[in-house]
């Protein structure tokens, strides 16, 4: 089926969640496996979330970060990658790959990158973990 | 965990939705969810009547809890927080899941996989729903003044607007005159009055207002605070430079456009006599008596359209005034010389509404118009003799190529953003994809942006009319009375919350906020951190930080993550 991998992303409200649905507005294809969660700033995505996501089926989790464009925290990159990194860590202990963990930041007229990056990644989750 | 009452209503969008997700399926599959009690498709959410529904049904079923699934949040949350409320339901009961712009649109080539993933989307929008809680936003004052960029039309009538509600109006121009493009131009449509008449005009009102102050070679160098409490900082240019402070509830964007300038030899730009579009019209409007250019008289012109606009490489929009504006202007030419030959090369015309009239007109006084095609575009070059010759292939007569020797040529030359950077980057506006500023729905919210309090009017947003960005800034005043007029703006209640009993005060959260939101507390004799909500943003970057994890967004709670996340996680067999 279509949606064997199955990934979880995290968007941002006003940020990389408007990016995501213009690459649907523009019909831009990619795996209905992929599933959204929004929230207002990638800087408040908790590494727990992420390693739940991981541990309760999902193939990986993709964070589409805001960048350098977050309203909110002018080091909001940084918080947030800290944060995957610690999830990314938690999963390495528990013998989880931490690759299936990725951040790229996503702009709100990123339409094509998104899609690109997340259908580059269902691939290689496919490959990796199937 | 107590009973909750949900009701669930999955739109069809007309068949934006529903002809790639099987809703019916969707529906069956949701409805023996516990606490759903209530589970419906509908062909269209939004519409009065659907509303109207969905407040009865709240009212009859005791409701407590409400999810659409529909389009993107970004379009209707507010207008399903209307019906909430208005059935007296709290309004952040209320989730919206997106099926449309996250789902059908991007998987219109599965079916069955947008099917399925609209069950998921739909079970964690009810887990989430499940678990939420009355939220009641705080109130704050507004500042009842708003900053006006941009001092053309658009602008201009902005500010005469406000100004007439009862809101202060700072206008800055970063030009060292006021009017725009249009006090640079003489007759136009659909007026049929000078430009700079209108402008002058418009200038006269905003005189006699004296809550108006206009500050010219001034520009919008940074802002801070939040919507209804704005601080700009204003860099004024010129002789006596200097830097000021202004406080302000709302903003308003009218920073225009700029014209397509084409490549030297797109279209034979670069020959004499191949004129832009607004060059074309600054020429004619300063024209008396017959038509000359460089002392020789104009008898023939060739106008090739589209030039810079509809290209699959480069500007991919229709600019939507030129064919208007180059009609108006052939008919200016008649009026001075009926004699002078007028040839339109034109992809397609879209003299739209009662432009049409204008169409017809020119048309009749020997206007002749041949239509070309994407493919086969004319040519233009000079000839041994020295002159300008177009070369088309005209499609309404079998594709027969035409040569039109002509004393003019002119490009018909659409709009294009305008570059603002330092604007861009200080308000966070949003830019679309053709790099005009984006509005956040152009039916439903056509001025406001994501950013609260910050609206964009005039043909910064895209290619408009001098009416029609009137017409834009008038909307920009009405939503700013809408926010401002109350005195009191309501703040989004979804801010950070913290567990006392959790806490143990170890200064993470209160380190970690650039608002200073978080501050010490004791709560029973021990020392707690607490969010004040009137200065909290709600970003949640606190929650991650706190090694207790005693903090929580409200609307993003870590019961209501993780229960999506679960629900998200099962794939229905279907």
């Amino acid at each position: 089926m279509s949606d064997t991998t199955r990934v979880l992303v995290f968007s941002t409200n006003t940020i990389s969640d408007p990016g995501i649905d213009l690459a649907g507005s523009r019909h831009l294809h990619y795996s209905p496996g992929v599933v959204v969660i929004s929230v207002p700033c990638a800087s408040g995505i908790k590494p727990s979330w992420i390693v739940h996501a991981i541990e309760t089926g999902f193939d990986g989790v993709f964070i589409a970060s805001d960048g350098d464009e977050c309203s909110y925290l002018t080091n909001c990159s940084a918080r947030s990658a800290a944060n995957v990194q610690k999830a990314q860590e938690t999963l390495q202990e528990r013998g989880i790959s931490p690759k299936r963990v990725r951040m790229a930041a996503v702009c709100s007229v990123c339409a094509e990158p998104f899609q690109k990056q997340i259908s580059e990644f269902v691939d290689e989750l496919a490959k990796a973990v199937v | 965990m107590s009973e909750r009452r949900i009701g669930v209503f999955i739109c069809h969008c007309g068949g934006n939705i529903s002809d790639y997700v099987d809703v019916a399926a969707v529906r069956d599959a949701i409805k023996d969810e516990p606490d759903v009690v209530v589970a419906e498709t509908t062909i269209f959410a939004c519409a009065d009547a659907t509303q109207t529904d969905m407040v009865q049904a709240i009212k009859e079923q005791n409701l407590d809890g409400l999810v659409v699934a529909s389009c993107s949040p970004k379009l209707h949350t507010f207008t399903f927080r209307g019906v909430a409320r208005r059935a007296g339901m709290n309004p952040y009961t209320y989730t919206q899941v997106n099926i449309r712009e996250q789902n059908s649109w991007a998987h219109t080539d599965d079916p069955a996989g947008a099917t399925r993933k609209a069950i998921r989307l739909v079970k964690a929008g009810i887990a989430k729903t499940r678990l939420s809680t009355p939220l009641h936003p705080l109130e704050v004052e507004t500042t009842p003044a708003t900053l006006v960029i941009g001092g053309g039309v658009a602008g201009l009538r902005a500010a005469i607007g406000l100004a007439d509600i009862g809101l202060g109006v700072y206008l800055i121009e970063r030009g060292s005159e006021i009017g725009g493009w249009v006090a640079k131009f003489g007759n136009m449509y659909p007026q049929g009055r000078k430009g700079s008449k209108l402008v002058d005009e418009l200038m006269a009102e905003v005189e006699k207002r004296s809550t108006i102050k206009v500050f010219t070679n001034a520009e919008l160098t940074a802002k801070s605070g939040s919507f209804g409490n704005y601080k700009v900082d204003i860099h004024i240019g010129g002789p006596k430079s200097m830097g000021i402070s202004l406080n302000v509830g709302s903003i308003v964007v009218a920073t225009g456009f700029d014209t397509y300038e084409p490549e030297v030899g797109e279209y034979g730009y670069g020959i004499d006599g191949v004129l832009t579009l607004p060059k074309f019209k600054a020429l004619v409007d300063s024209s008396k008596g017959s038509l000359t250019y460089h002392g020789r008289p104009v008898k023939t012109i060739a106008y090739i359209y589209c030039v810079g606009s509809r290209q699959p490489e480069g500007n991919a929009y229709c600019s939507r005034y030129c064919c208007a504006a180059t009609v108006h202007a052939s008919l200016e030419v008649q009026n001075l010389d009926p004699k002078v030959h007028q040839y339109h090369l034109y992809r397609d015309m879209r003299t739209y509404g009662k432009y049409e009239l204008m169409y017809t007109e020119t048309r009749e006084r020997g206007s002749v118009f041949m239509k070309y095609l994407e493919d086969t575009p004319p040519s233009v070059s000079r000839n041994a003799a020295g002159q300008l010759v177009v070369t088309t292939a005209d499609s309404l007569t079998g594709g027969q190529e035409v040569s039109i020797p002509a004393d003019l040529v002119v490009l018909v030359t659409g709009m294009v953003p305008r570059k603002n950077d330092t604007l861009i980057n200080a308000l966070k506006l949003p830019v679309g994809s053709d790099g005009f500023f984006n509005e956040i729905h152009p039916k439903l919210r056509p001025v406001e942006t994501v950013v609260d309090g910050v609206m964009i009017a005039g043909a910064c947003q895209g290619p408009k009319n001098s009416s029609e960005s009137v017409a834009s800034g008038l909307a920009a005043v009405t939503q700013s009375a809408a926010m401002l007029k109350k005195g009191v703006a309501e703040l989004d209640p979804m801010v950070a919350q913290v567990n006392a009993e959790a806490c143990t005060w170890c200064g993470l959260c209160e380190e970690t906020c650039p608002y200073a939101a978080v501050a010490k507390t004791e709560v029973d004799g021990r020392e707690v951190a607490t969010v004040d909500a009137a200065v909290c943003k709600g970003c949640g970057g606190c929650a991650p930080v706190c090694p207790q994890d005693a903090i929580d967004l409200r609307g993003y709670t870590d019961q209501q993550i993780r229960a999506m996340i679960e629900n998200l996680a099962e794939v229905p067999a279907l």
